[in-house]
């Protein structure tokens, strides 16, 4: 009795199957939300069952998986992804975007550019763009089937009239292919351009709400605006104090309770990077990385 | 002329409409034609199959029998049945409006009300913001709210306001029919009779057809050039508006006309 406890990368192949089926029409029609039979996975929803799903059901052995969580490498929800599949499909596993062909992700697109090898699989929690202007699924449906999105701009003027600009900075509505609306998950919006004409797959997977969506690579991805509000990606006006990088992503981090934070990048293997090639930022840390480069350095 | 053409045929047609749940007949052989810029009034009590009537002239409801036609933007006249989904409901957000009695269902209770306005506009493809507000403030201006009030929700309006929304929400598209199904129900009488003043002048500015629902004899005769009376789902008299109600004939329709209490 030595046959192994679970299959390759955990769910077995008639599952696998299931989803690549789905994950072929999502690519086949672009931003449209396939249903899928979403097994139960040991892991609760909301932490990505629909994201490792997907994973799981494109790896092979030869895949090198990198999984990051809001940008980060080494976060609970990153590691623990990370470590399933070391366990369960013995795949190698890294965490420099260059690297690695199959890329998990929750909420972040990595600031290095993809390239053709690779896959971007998301964790998506509510797949369902119009979902808060218009509860009933099947009126969301027929929505999508006809192309009525005029709905998703009264969400965007309802922000200008309260803020005076599109206030929606994550989740932010995009039209894939020029057909569907999608939510391309609870990224920022400043991820949003990447998105559009990407050369690597892009998968989305929601395993609570069990759909799954795709954009194929070098597809049109259109953010949602008005001719005189201008869809504008943000990012908060500092550079990053550890790598000193202008134009990533930051996260803000609060460092005592008198007002004092500081603002790094988000992807932090593109700031480690950054940071191993000697850019600093103002705020420097990780001495024990400073000492070496700084010997490094002379 | 051309304007002559354009009133010259009727806007709507329905040939003998008729629909069953089961064996109840809720509408048998309804047929009438209404003309662009036309008001005409369904009166009738409780049951009687006005809603349903008002429902299958939307293409709200598919007819167990008989056909309701209508004369499109570009002159062709349609049977609604063979509309696709997609022609219908551009149809609805266009060139019909329908006033809910209940203004909860015809608005969007969350989202401001210069949203509210602006929707149907931008369902059909709106995309400048400073436009649409113009348009919305406009029309609320119209319909005498306050355009201070254009990014209040619905929800903090009072029962004539969220009324004189849901009407300013169906005439931004400028439609030209509108079906009402008891626009005055629920509001109290001053309010009733400011509506009814509104929606008068509106209809008569605007050129609009309407089919309006009521059981309220006095909206009928304000607001109607025609009414049909109807009791178990048929049509049991249909006039002019003074002639129905001044002169009925129909021991129903006399019953009716008499149960109004003298102011």
């Amino acid at each position: 009795m030595n046959a192994p406890a679970y299959n390759f990368a955990y769910l077995d192949e008639q599952t696998k199957r299931m989803i690549r089926r789905a994950i072929l029409k999502a690519i086949a029609i672009p931003g449209y939300q396939v249903p899928f039979a979403s097994r139960e996975m040991p892991m609760p929803y909301g932490w990505g069952t629909g994201g490792v799903q997907v994973t799981a059901a494109i790896l092979g052995p030869q895949d090198v998986l990198k999984v990051i969580d809001q940008g980060s490498d080494d976060t609970t929800n990153a590691i623990s992804i990370r470590k399933f599949f070391a366990k369960t499909a013995g795949v190698a596993t890294t965490t420099s975007t260059d690297h690695a062909t199959v890329i998990q992700t929750r909420h972040r697109i990595p600031e290095a550019s993809l390239h053709e090898s690779q896959v971007l699989v998301y964790q998506v929690p509510i797949p369902e763009p119009l979902r808060f202007l218009e509860p009933r699924e099947t009126e969301t449906r027929r929505m999508h089937a006809l192309a009525e999105y005029g709905l998703m701009h009264v969400k965007l003027y309802e922000d200008i009239a309260r803020f005076g600009h599109i206030a929606t900075a994550y989740a932010y509505p995009v039209k894939v292919n020029a057909r569907y609306v999608m939510d391309p998950s609870p990224t920022p919006k400043f991820d949003n351009p990447k998105m559009d004409n990407c050369p690597a797959l892009q998968l989305f997977g929601a395993g609570r709400e069990k759909r799954i969506y795709a954009i194929p690579p070098y597809t049109q991805v259109v953010s949602l605006d008005f001719e005189d509000h201008p869809f504008e990606p943000y990012r908060f006006n500092a550079p990053c104090a550890l790598c000193g990088a202008e134009d990533s992503y930051l996260d803000e981090i609060v460092t005592d309770d008198k007002g004092s934070r500081m603002f790094v990048c988000s992807d932090t293997d593109h700031c480690e990077g950054r940071q191993a090639a000697g850019h600093r930022g103002a705020l420097s840390a990780a001495p024990y990385k400073d000492k070496a480069q700084g010997e490094a350095n002379g | 002329m051309a304007d002559l053409l354009e009133t010259d045929q009727p806007l709507l047609i329905a040939d003998s409409l008729s629909k069953s749940y089961g064996r109840i007949a809720a509408c048998r052989d309804v047929s009438f034609s209404l003309y662009p810029g036309e008001v005409l009034a369904i009166v009738g009590e409780s049951g009687s199959g006005k809603s349903t009537l008002l429902q299958l002239l939307s293409g709200q409801l598919a007819a167990s029998g008989g056909h309701v036609s209508y004369r499109m933007r570009d002159g062709v006249t349609r049977d609604l049945a063979s509309l696709g989904e997609a022609e219908r409901r551009l149809l609805f957000r266009t060139d019909w409006g329908f006033v809910h009695q209940d203004p909860a269902q015809g608005l969007r209770m969350a989202v401001s009300a210069g949203a509210n306005v602006g929707e149907r506009l931008m369902a059909v493809g709106w995309n400048h913001y400073g436009r649409i507000r113009e348009s919305a403030s406009d029309w609320l201006t119209r319909v005498e709210i306050d355009v201070a009030r254009i990014d209040d929700a619905p929800r903090t309006y009072s029962g004539g306001m969220r009324q004189r929304l849901q009407i300013a929400r169906n005439l931004v598209t400028g439609p030209r029919l509108v079906f009402m199904d008891e626009p005055t129900g629920g509001l109290d009488v001053s309010v009733q009779a400011r509506l009814l003043d509104l929606l008068r002048n509106l209809v008569a500015e605007l050129h609009l057809a309407v089919v309006i629902v009521t059981h309220d004899l006095a909206v009928a005769r304000l607001l109607s050039h025609r009414v049909m009376v109807m009791k178990g789902g048929r049509v049991i008299e249909t006039g002019l508006t003074d002639q129905v109600l001044d002169d009925p004939r129909e021991p129903y329709t006399q019953l009716l006309v008499s149960s109004i209490l003298p102011p």
